[in-house]
C-alpha cells in the first residue's frame, strides 16, 4: 500500500483550485462554493478520521451512539437545506430526520446484528462507516423525493384541488405526484446498482482496493453495502414521501400549501 | 338514477321557467351558512333552499372565491356550514365535497382522455350540452376552453351534488354555450332539488338565473334589488 503524504493531497487540491479559477473565468461563479466545499471535505474528513481513531481505541456504546446522532442531525439539516420549498416549523427538519432515522438506523442495526454479528454489535469500526454510507445515500434519496414532491404539489396545486373538489380523497388527488417523487428518490441507487462494476467502480470498493485489501473481499463488502443502501434509500424515501404527502393536507383533507415555506 | 327526460318537454319558453321560480319558500333548507369567517371575509350567514339559485356578485377581490372555497371546505374557516342540517365537521371531507360541488372558472384535467375523468356518463346531459358520447374518447389537450368548461360542469354533475357552487362558470363562453350551461344548471336544480350559489358579474345572467341576488361588499353579503 502506498501511503499518501501531505504533498500528494496538495497536488490533488491544485486541480480543485484550477477548477474554481476556471469557473470564475467562465463567469459561472462557482469558485467560492467549490473552494469552501473542498475545504469542508478536507477538514471534516480529517476530523472524522481523528474521531474514529479515538473511538476505535475506546469503543464505548455511548460514544458510538453520540456520534451516530450527531451524523443524523447533520444529515437532516442537509436534507432540509436542499429543499426549494420546505415544510414550515419543526416539520421542515422533522420529516427528513424521522425518515432517515427509520431507514438508516434500522438497516444499519439489521446489518450489524444479523449479517455481521460482531461482538460487541456496535463495534465502531463497522457501525460508524456503515451508518455513514447509509445516511449519505438515504439523505440523497430523501431530499430528491421530498423536493420533487413539494415542488410538483406547488406546480400542480390547481389539479390537486380540482380532484378534491370532485370528491377524491387526498391520496387519490396526490397519488401520481407521490409515485413520481418516490421514483425520483430511488432512481439514483437503482442506476448505481445497475452500472456498478461495469461503468463505475464504487467509491468504497475503490478505496479499499487502493488501501491494499484483496479485491474479492472488497467486492463482497461493496455488494453488501449496495444492497443495504438500496433497502435504506427505498425505505427512507417511502417514509418521507408518506409523511410529507400527508402533511401537505390537513385533517379535513384540504391542500395546505401554507404548510410550505415560500421559496427563497 | 339517470334522468332521461327530454329537454324542455312541455315546450315552455325559458322566460316561463324563470318566472315560476319565485316560490322556493316552502322548500326544505339544503345549505345553511352560519357566521362564516375567513381572512377579510365575514361574518357571512346564508340559507339556500332546495331548488333555489342565489347569485352573488361583487368587485374583484371582494371575497367571492374565498366564500365558495370555504363552503366547499377547501380552506379552513371559522363558523359552521350545514348541509341538510348536518354540520360539515360531521361529514367526511370526501363525502362533503362530493355533495357540495365547486366549479372553478377554469376546469383542470389530469388524465389523457375526457373519459378518464368521468366515473359514469349521462348521455342525456351530454346531449343537452351539445356533446355525443364520442367526446369521452377525445384527448383533453384538443378541447377548446369552452368545451372544457362545459365538460367541467358535466363532470361535477356526475357526482349528483346537493349544492352547486359556481364561480363565474361562463366567463370564457360564447352566448350559445352560456345558454346551455344556464339551462342545464336550472334543470338540474329543479329536478334534483339542489341549492345553487352562482357567482356572476353579468347583470343579464343574474336576471336570468337568480331567485335572489346578493352583493358581497366589505366582506358581508347584502341583498341587491334586481
Amino acid at each position: 500500500m502506498i501511503s499518501l503524504g501531505v504533498i500528494d493531497l496538495m497536488i490533488a487540491a491544485v486541480l480543485v483550485i484550477l477548477l474554481a479559477l476556471l469557473t470564475e473565468w467562465m463567469k459561472v461563479r462557482l469558485g467560492s462554493q467549490i473552494l469552501i466545499a473542498a475545504i469542508r471535505t478536507a477538514v471534516q474528513l480529517l476530523l472524522i478520521g481523528l474521531v474514529l481513531k479515538v473511538l476505535f481505541e475506546n469503543a464505548g456504546a455511548l460514544w458510538v451512539a453520540l456520534l451516530a446522532f450527531f451524523m443524523l442531525s447533520v444529515a437532516s439539516y442537509e436534507v432540509m437545506a436542499r429543499q426549494q420549498r420546505r415544510f414550515t416549523g419543526w416539520w421542515g427538519y422533522g420529516v427528513g430526520t424521522l425518515s432517515m432515522f427509520l431507514s438508516s438506523f434500522v438497516v444499519t442495526l439489521f446489518a450489524l446484528s444479523i449479517i455481521l454479528g460482531n461482538d460487541p454489535w456496535y463495534s465502531p469500526q463497522y457501525s460508524i462507516p456503515l451508518l455513514g454510507m447509509l445516511l449519505g445515500n438515504t439523505m440523497n434519496g430523501i431530499s430528491l423525493s421530498m423536493d420533487r414532491l413539494t415542488q410538483t404539489a406547488w406546480e400542480q396545486r390547481r389539479v390537486i384541488e380540482a380532484r378534491l373538489m370532485l370528491g377524491h380523497d387526498h391520496k387519490e388527488a396526490i397519488g401520481e405526484l407521490r409515485q413520481n417523487a418516490i421514483r425520483s428518490g430511488m432512481i439514483p441507487i437503482i442506476n448505481a446498482m445497475a452500472t456498478a462494476g461495469v461503468v463505475s467502480l464504487p467509491g468504497m470498493m475503490t478505496g479499499q482496493i487502493l488501501a491494499g485489501a484483496p479485491p474479492v473481499e472488497a467486492v463482497k463488502y461493496q455488494i453488501l453495502i449496495m444492497f443495504l443502501i438500496a433497502a435504506g434509500t427505498g425505505l427512507g424515501t417511502l417514509v418521507a414521501v408518506a409523511i410529507g404527502s400527508r402533511r401537505l393536507f390537513d385533517e379535513r383533507e384540504r391542500l395546505r400549501l401554507d404548510h410550505l415555506q415560500p421559496t427563497r | 338514477m339517470l334522468v332521461r327526460r327530454k329537454h324542455n318537454p312541455t315546450g315552455e319558453s325559458r322566460k316561463d321557467l324563470v318566472s315560476k321560480c319565485g316560490t322556493v319558500a316552502g322548500q326544505p333548507l339544503v345549505l345553511r351558512i352560519s357566521s362564516l369567517r375567513r381572512l377579510t371575509l365575514g361574518p357571512v350567514s346564508l340559507e339556500v333552499r332546495a331548488g333555489e339559485c342565489v347569485c352573488v356578485s361583487g368587485v374583484s377581490g371582494a371575497g367571492k372565491t374565498i366564500l365558495l372555497r370555504a363552503i366547499a371546505d377547501l380552506d379552513p374557516y371559522e363558523g359552521t356550514v350545514f348541509l341538510d342540517d348536518v354540520s360539515c365537521a360531521d361529514i367526511r371531507p370526501v363525502q362533503w365535497r362530493s355533495m357540495v360541488g365547486l366549479l372553478p372558472p377554469e376546469s383542470m384535467w389530469w388524465g389523457m382522455r375526457v373519459g378518464d375523468h368521468f366515473p359514469e356518463v349521462n348521455a342525456d346531459w351530454l346531449k343537452r350540452m351539445g356533446f355525443t358520447e364520442e367526446v369521452m374518447d377525445r384527448r383533453v389537450e384538443v378541447l377548446s376552453s369552452g368545451e372544457r368548461q362545459r365538460l367541467g360542469l358535466l363532470r361535477l354533475l356526475a357526482n349528483q351534488p346537493r349544492v352547486l357552487l359556481l364561480d363565474e362558470p361562463t366567463a370564457n363562453l360564447d352566448q350559445a354555450n352560456i345558454s346551455r350551461m344556464e339551462l342545464l344548471v336550472e334543470q338540474y336544480r329543479r329536478e334534483r332539488g339542489a341549492a345553487v350559489i352562482w357567482v356572476s358579474h353579468d347583470p343579464g345572467q343574474i336576471q336570468r338565473v337568480a331567485d335572489r341576488h346578493l352583493g358581497l361588499v366589505g366582506g358581508e353579503l347584502r341583498s341587491q334589488t334586481q
